[in-house]
């Protein structure tokens, strides 16, 4: 078997699994291109989180690495969920294979977001004035393609070494190259 | 083949005794797995895999006939066998062409007519693709090919030994075929070279396989293809219409049974024992598990099942989005597949459908965009 026991245990019985009415943050990543995508729930009490739910759309490694991402959040601070690293979670998965540590770098970020969600929600809320507006949407930071973070407003990919531009469908960031968009499924005529 | 690892493991290249075991076993078993696919003897050159048998025709056929052209056209949903060769040879100074599919994964041979050019030597268009079972119009092509004084070769991995195959009727210039997708031992594969046509040796060495292919023989996989060869050839009726009904009954389940679902390649024109399908919401590796876990053996052409952690060459050629060639899964019939574990199959696996649709994200966003 290419995963480990606990892997296993976490893909066959995932814990909190589900949507959240009424969640106080929510993040979602990835996309159907690479074959994974998360959404993550939080609630978040008295500085806690106190409750997460997840779905993933992925393989098994995805799935148990949202479980599991899921289960080490829960309980802990805001600033200590934040610190969930992915090696951190792979490692308490007991290890990955090497071609699937991508999935445990979506479930941290996954949560992150969720968090930082939440974050500025608060602050949104404590001076309105400042936040008139939810800020720009995040997804043009990372990568479609590898889910890295890609700087300011550069638009290439350090690590796919992949140029983007948008698509002329949904206006997404996709590879310069491609024929199809990563996030509408849009067939580019290239030359 | 068992003898030939302990009792009669002689060189087939020795004159003692137990060499000239070994080399009479080896021709036997080049007769046989000549009549599986209706050629003569000596155009059957052994080598070790599917993938070598298309490297050696690719880069052995257009290699010898380069003085006449540089020019190949393939499919868009070959092997990567044959892509990563016919790459190869681009390094070389030779062009390539792919030819489109449409949405079940046919070629039009009008399409291989309008890509040949002056300056092709080679067509190379497989018979049956293995992902999602479409069986391609080889005839049709060949003749537009033989017109045009243009080889063809065609890899037939996944046709030989499970329909009829006949090099005549194909008119095929070469053909690859695999010992292990017709109960052969891994390890076992040919190329079908028609008799009078040129090709460069692939291994360079002694005088094995006439010189085009060095290297000491292995018997016991050549053997037990040789025996392959002849079961399929014996039972190839019953093997067609056994799996075909086993096949047909999957798939008319299946698609009824669980939404969103999509059968992929042609629904007639396809291999008898292969039913592949598209679950919408949920990703190959994950069902492949779970059915791992009630003792089926499935195949996906998703990016998590690949070690490449790309979504399927020909999934996307058909025209899929991205999200659906996640979603691929295969099934096989074999020789000892019963109704019974199509019915067995048919009862666990839309609850591990249910199971991962819930959770699902991108079957949430469905139902939410469905109520809007």
């Amino acid at each position: 078997m290419m995963y480990s026991d606990k892997v296993m245990d976490h893909f066959q019985n995932p814990r909190n699994v589900g949507t959240m009415e009424d969640a106080d943050g929510v993040g979602q990543v990835g996309n159907p291109v690479c074959g994974d995508m998360m959404t993550f729930y939080v609630k978040v009490k008295d500085n806690r989180i106190a409750d997460v739910k997840f779905q993933t759309f992925g393989c098994g490694a995805a799935i148990a690495v949202s479980s599991m991402v899921s289960e080490m959040a829960i309980g802990k601070t805001v600033e200590e969920a934040l610190k969930i690293t992915n090696e951190s979670v792979a490692e308490e998965l007991g290890g990955l294979p090497k071609n699937k540590l991508h999935c445990s770098n979506l479930g941290a970020d996954a949560l992150h977001k969720a968090i930082e969600d939440y974050q500025e929600k608060q602050k949104a809320k404590e001076s309105p004035a400042e936040f008139p507006e939810k800020p720009e949407n995040k997804e043009s930071c990372y990568c479609p393609y590898c889910e890295g973070p890609i700087e300011g407003l550069e638009s290439f990919c350090q690590r796919c070494q992949i140029e983007f531009e948008d698509c002329p469908e949904c206006h997404k960031p996709m590879n310069k190259k491609a024929e199809n968009c990563p996030h509408c499924g849009a067939t580019i005529p290239r030359v | 083949m068992q003898p030939y690892f302990r009792e009669k493991f002689g060189n087939p290249q020795s004159l003692h005794s137990i060499g000239q075991q070994a080399s009479e076993a080896i021709e036997k078993a080049r007769d046989k797995v000549a009549k599986l696919i209706n050629a003569e003897s000596s155009e059957i050159f052994f080598t070790s895999s599917g993938s070598e048998a298309n490297n050696f025709a690719l880069k052995g056929l257009t290699l010898a006939h380069q003085k006449k052209g540089k020019h190949i056209v393939l499919s868009a949903i070959e092997h990567q066998s044959v892509l990563n060769a016919a790459k190869f040879l681009e390094k070389l100074g030779f062009t390539v062409t792919h030819v489109p599919v449409d949405n079940f994964g046919l070629i039009d041979p009008e399409d291989v007519r309008k890509a040949l050019t002056p300056d092709t030597i080679l067509v190379s268009i497989m018979l049956a693709n293995g992902e999602v079972g479409t069986i391609e119009p080889l005839e049709e092509i060949s003749g537009i090919c033989r017109s045009q004084d243009i080889l063809l070769h065609t890899d037939a991995v996944d046709a030989v030994g499970n329909m009829p195959v006949d090099v005549k009727t194909l008119g095929v210039d070469a053909l690859s075929l695999a010992g292990n997708q017709f109960y052969g031992p891994k390890g076992s594969a040919a190329l079908f070279i028609k008799k009078g046509k040129r090709i460069l040796p692939f291994i360079d060495g002694g005088i094995q396989e006439g010189g085009r292919r060095a290297g000491t023989e292995d018997v016991p996989a050549i053997v037990g293809m040789g025996k392959a060869a002849e079961i399929a050839l014996q039972h190839m009726a019953d093997r067609v219409e056994k799996t075909e009904a086993l096949r047909d009954k999957l798939i008319t389940h299946i698609l009824d049974k669980i939404e969103h679902t999509i059968l992929t390649g042609h629904p007639e024109k396809r291999l008898a024992y292969h039913a592949s399908f598209c679950v919408e919401f949920v990703e190959g590796e994950s069902m492949l598990l779970n059915l791992d876990m009630q003792g089926i053996a499935a195949a996906s052409g998703s990016s998590c099942t690949s070690r490449a952690l790309k979504a399927s060459h020909v999934l996307l050629a058909m025209g899929l989005d991205h999200a659906l060639a996640q979603s691929s899964l295969v099934f096989s019939m074999i020789d000892s597949t019963t109704t019974e574990d199509i019915d067995y199959l048919l009862d666990v696996f839309p609850p591990i459908i249910e199971k991962l649709r819930k959770m699902s994200p991108l079957y949430t966003q469905y139902l939410e965009e469905k109520e809007k």
